[in-house]
């Protein structure tokens, strides 16, 4: 029955998936993901989900989603705006009818278009009426995905709901076909997930093959769309998130130090990821603590650090607050402390499952006294791996606390990653101390300010450290003013010795350029991307990435004044602008948003396109 | 690494630091440090292998006066920072000296979690029911009506029960004795030690300054032979000056018999730190009612924690090798040529 169909060959494009919380939207955007990566493209996701576990059935603040640009090209972004639409109700469709190309394709669950549906989800018409115009812009295509769900697994004896459960994969294999995908990949999940269950497996193989197989007979789709393999650099490549990217790393470094890995945290969105996947890799001498609450987390993680451990804990917001007390007893007993902040929108509560960059200036300045440590970055999921390695390395160097500002945006999103290997990466040395002679608890290496790390337990080196301001060098408790003077500053200059030990910062794009884009973190992939598309129109532009924010890299003054203008980018009213500002008396502009969401690609052209223009004007 | 208690004797002055105490005259902690410095030499282990954690208060000051190896945290907090050091370095005697407010106060949420959790950890709670330097504020122990500089109405909460949190908590460990007790002290902070799980010892001590004399009515030279009964596992539950009273099973509480010295009736309970209706009813003992208890008031055996997670990492890596080459190449991969 099979006809030829037209193939449409494009070198970019965005699909997003969208349903119920419980439609298991993130399982099938994974598996999208999964089948993307084997067909060589180069992709970014953004899995988008309310904090509700099951928000009410169709309601539109229950919506999850999952979007996924991919391409034949470099991309660097999840994409501004999808051009397929996966709907599996009205709500999903009624919040992001709004962001979906014009012209675009819109694949429905015909189904659930019911009149209570469309209530819900603040319709006041079917918009699938042949004479509604709403969705006049659009190609749409209406697919009875619950109804060819059950009828393909009618002569499966198990219960409704559990055949119910099956319909995502029914999307999928209409999505695979739609894109010239082999179901190779996903069968091969549902064997390793289900293996166990066979009656599940084959439910779920036959819907997916329905799937597939309706858009071939049926002629639901007048064409397929083929992206072509991107050229990447050659290697042996992995899906990879930043969850998996960031705990990948302490074992890294972990490894590489040769220390074991005490890890405890408590609960928190969506910091948890990581205490998850530690907790199931204690083969690699890690102990995963999940405790009573966040101050037990963070003293805990020290109380390890203290012992001659790797000390690490992890939170959002929230937590970071209950944790500052602890993070400055580690400032003041300087100790090796490592601290992932995978920063939630806020204030207080906030918006939980959406990202934000609203922690550096707490980072950096948000504990009493004159209090100063480590800060990084990563920009992107596979850069978190290399941050943790960081971080490892710089807070036990320099015998002080670091804290790794990540998003919640990077422990979700994915992206292909070139295994390393790991051979590559530098050993490293606990450099704990066992010599007694002349040892002294608070006396300094010369070149890194750091006082030496000692087992606990080791003889001759018995001594006590502790909150209270001690006299340099002895550690004996102590008021003297000039003493507490000069304390202050070595805590200080110690953290500022680093960058001496940091790479300088790399110019992305024109170094011609008048206008310097400035970043950190995630918004990487979008500056990139914004970047080049300006660049692309024969205009210059640069930007660079902070990924060490304290102490930041040599050479950033000299490459701030080396441009006309400077523009920072960030997801928050201006921390590092703030910071830039102040230490550089620069001016600069500024583009800021806090909704939740990474910042628009299309947002960031039409901002850089108002700098070049107002450069000109002067 | 722990070495032949045959080769080296301690002396208590070994575990003493050259700093020199800042308690107030007079006060009951000096009587705990020299206990505590006994003990250890009588433990018979070098000081490198003990290490004291302290938070913040009076007590806390306490590593400083110790030639171990010490860390004065921050205020209730001692007991996280001792779990983890205790699960990173499992071969060391962790002791974690905290106090009323300190350790059922601002800490207390830490101190339900560390008994349940069963850490290899000697929490030595000093309880004078006062916030000393802060300067006399009422603690969760202070007694209700309590007259003090928060309070110059009187205290209006009732106290908290240590013991009795402790037993709810499911330590595996509880004594209780008093400063004043040094032998006794002494004693059993060997015990404590000797316990592989959490050992709380709950230690009456007397604030000189802003609470002195709290505990006289059951402390008192004179009087606390009829005031305290001694509990030790498989003795009669026995006591007075002359040995003339004893506890026998009541309804739902113990009831007091008198008896000739030297003739304990059958009737008086034979007491059993692993019992727990027994820990339950002397915990539950109100004073002035009956006497308070003092001595090792339970005692039972359950796996510790840092074995626990030990083992665990153990059993995971006999499942699974730890080749971590594998685990970052593993999943879905592919070659881009």
């Amino acid at each position: 029955m099979s006809v030829e169909k037209q193939i449409n060959e494009v070198d970019t494009i965005t699909v997003k998936f969208a349903g119920d919380s419980g439609d298991g939207i993130q399982l099938t955007g994974d598996q999208f993901g999964n089948t993307t990566a084997i067909a060589g493209n180069d992709f970014a996701t953004f899995p988008d989900f309310p904090s509700e576990i099951r928000a009410p059935l169709g309601t539109t603040y229950g919506v999850s989603s999952y979007q996924i640009q991919f391409a034949a090209k470099d991309i660097y972004t999840p994409g501004d705006t999808p051009e397929v639409l996966v709907c599996f109700n009205p709500a999903a469709l009624k919040v992001n009818l709004g962001i979906v190309n014009k012209g675009g394709l819109i694949i429905v669950n015909e189904d659930e278009f019911t009149d209570k549906n469309l209530k819900k989800a603040g319709f006041e018409t079917n918009p699938l009426d042949p004479d509604d115009d709403t969705l006049r812009d659009y190609r749409v295509h209406k697919i009875k995905i619950t109804t060819l769900t059950l009828e393909s697994l009618s002569e499966m004896e198990m219960g409704h709901g559990d055949k119910l459960r099956c319909k995502n994969f029914l999307a999928l294999g209409v999505v695979s076909w739609l894109f010239s995908r082999p179901l190779e990949p996903i069968e091969n999940f549902l064997k390793s997930k289900f293996g166990k269950k066979p009656q599940i497996l084959e439910a779920n193989m036959k819907v997916l093959h329905a799937g597939f197989n309706i858009c071939d007979t049926m002629e639901i789709f007048p064409i397929m769309y083929k992206v072509p393999p991107a050229k990447l650099e050659p290697g042996t490549y992995r899906n990879i998130n930043g969850a998996l990217a960031t705990s990948y790393g302490l074992l890294a470094a972990a490894e590489k130090i040769k220390l074991p890995i005490v890890f405890s945290g408590y609960p928190i969105t969506p910091a948890s990821e990581i205490l998850h996947t530690l907790a199931a890799l204690k083969q690699f001498n890690v102990a995963a603590i999940q405790t009573e609450d966040e101050i037990a987390a963070v003293t805990m993680a020290l109380g390890a650090a203290y012992g001659g451990s790797l000390g690490i804990t992890g939170s959002s917001g929230p937590g970071l607050a209950l944790k500052v007390e602890a993070i400055n007893l580690a400032v003041m007993t300087e100790l090796p402390l490592i601290i992932f902040d995978f920063m939630r929108s806020g204030i207080s509560t906030g918006m939980p499952t959406k990202t934000e960059q609203g922690d550096l200036l707490m980072s950096l300045f948000g504990r009493p006294s004159d209090s100063h440590l480590i800060v990084l970055a990563p920009s992107s999921a596979q850069d978190c791996f290399w941050i943790s390695v960081e971080a490892v390395r710089l807070a036990t160097k320099y015998m002080t606390p670091v804290i790794v500002l990540s998003e919640g945006f990077l422990i979700n999103s994915s992206e292909p990653w070139k295994i390393p290997n790991l051979d590559d990466i530098p050993e490293m040395e606990s450099g704990f101390r066992t010599d007694p002679n002349g040892f002294l608890p608070y006396k300094r290496n010369k070149e890194t300010l750091a006082r030496d790390w000692v087992r606990i337990g080791t003889p001759g080196l018995e001594h006590t450290i502790g909150g209270l301001e001690k006299t340099n060098e002895t550690g004996q408790i102590t008021q003297d003013p000039e003493n507490h003077d000069l304390m202050t500053r070595l805590r200080y200059e110690k953290t500022q010795k680093v960058a001496n030990d940091i790479p300088e910062l790399e110019i992305m794009g024109d170094k011609d350029a008048d206008l310097l884009l400035v970043g950190w973190g995630s918004t990487l992939g979008s500056m990139r991307a914004s970047m080049e598309a300006v660049a692309s129109q024969g205009k210059k532009v640069a930007m660079i990435n902070i990924r060490h924010l304290n102490p930041l890299p040599k050479n950033l003054g000299d490459i701030l004044r080396s441009f006309k203008k400077v523009a920072v980018i960030e997801l928050n009213l201006g921390h590092l602008n703030m910071l830039i500002r102040s230490k550089f008396l620069i001016d600069t502009a500024f583009l800021g948003r806090v909704t939740g969401q990474p910042i628009a690609v299309t947002e960031m052209i039409d901002f850089i396109n108002k700098e070049l223009e107002t450069i000109k004007e002067h | 690494m722990s070495t032949s208690t045959e080769e080296v004797k301690y002396k208590a002055n070994d575990f003493k630091s050259e700093a020199e105490p800042r308690w107030c005259p007079g006060c009951e902690d000096y009587a705990i440090l020299k206990a505590v410095q006994t003990a250890m030499a009588k433990i018979g282990r070098p000081k490198n292998e003990h290490a004291v954690v302290s938070g913040i208060g009076c007590s806390s000051r306490f590593p400083y006066y110790m030639s171990t190896y010490g860390f004065h945290t921050i205020h209730g907090r001692p007991l996280p920072v001792a779990t983890g050091l205790k699960v990173s370095n499992p071969e060391l005697a962790v002791w974690v000296v905290t106090g009323d407010g300190d350790g059922i106060s601002i800490g207390g949420n830490h101190l339900i979690h560390a008994l349940r959790r069963n850490c290899d950890l000697n929490i030595l709670l000093f309880n004078n029911r006062i916030y000393g330097l802060t300067k006399g504020q009422y603690s969760p122990t202070s007694t209700k009506g309590m007259v003090n500089k928060t309070a110059p109405y009187g205290t209006i909460e009732d106290p908290v029960d240590p013991v009795g949190l402790a037993v709810e908590s499911g330590a595996t460990f509880i004594a209780q004795t008093s400063a004043s007790y040094v032998k006794e002290l002494v004693d059993v902070l060997v015990e404590a030690y000797n316990h592989k799980g959490t050992s709380f010892v709950h230690i009456y001590q007397n604030c000189y300054i802003y609470n002195n004399g709290a505990f006289d009515g059951f402390t008192d030279r004179e009087i606390r032979d009829d005031n305290n009964i001694k509990v030790e596992h498989g003795k009669p539950l026995v006591f007075g000056k002359e040995l003339n009273k004893g506890l026998t099973m009541g309804y739902g509480k113990f009831d007091i018999v008198e008896f000739e010295a030297g003739n304990v009736p059958d009737s008086v309970l034979v007491y059993d730190e692993t019992d727990p209706i027994l820990v339950r009813m002397i915990s539950d003992m109100k004073f002035p009612e009956h006497p308070v208890p003092m001595g090792i008031i339970k005692r039972v055996q359950a796996p510790t924690f840092e074995e626990s997670v030990h083992s665990q990492i153990q059993t995971a890596k006999e499942k699974f090798k730890p080749d971590l080459k594998k685990l970052i190449g593993s999943g879905e991969t592919w070659e881009v040529k």
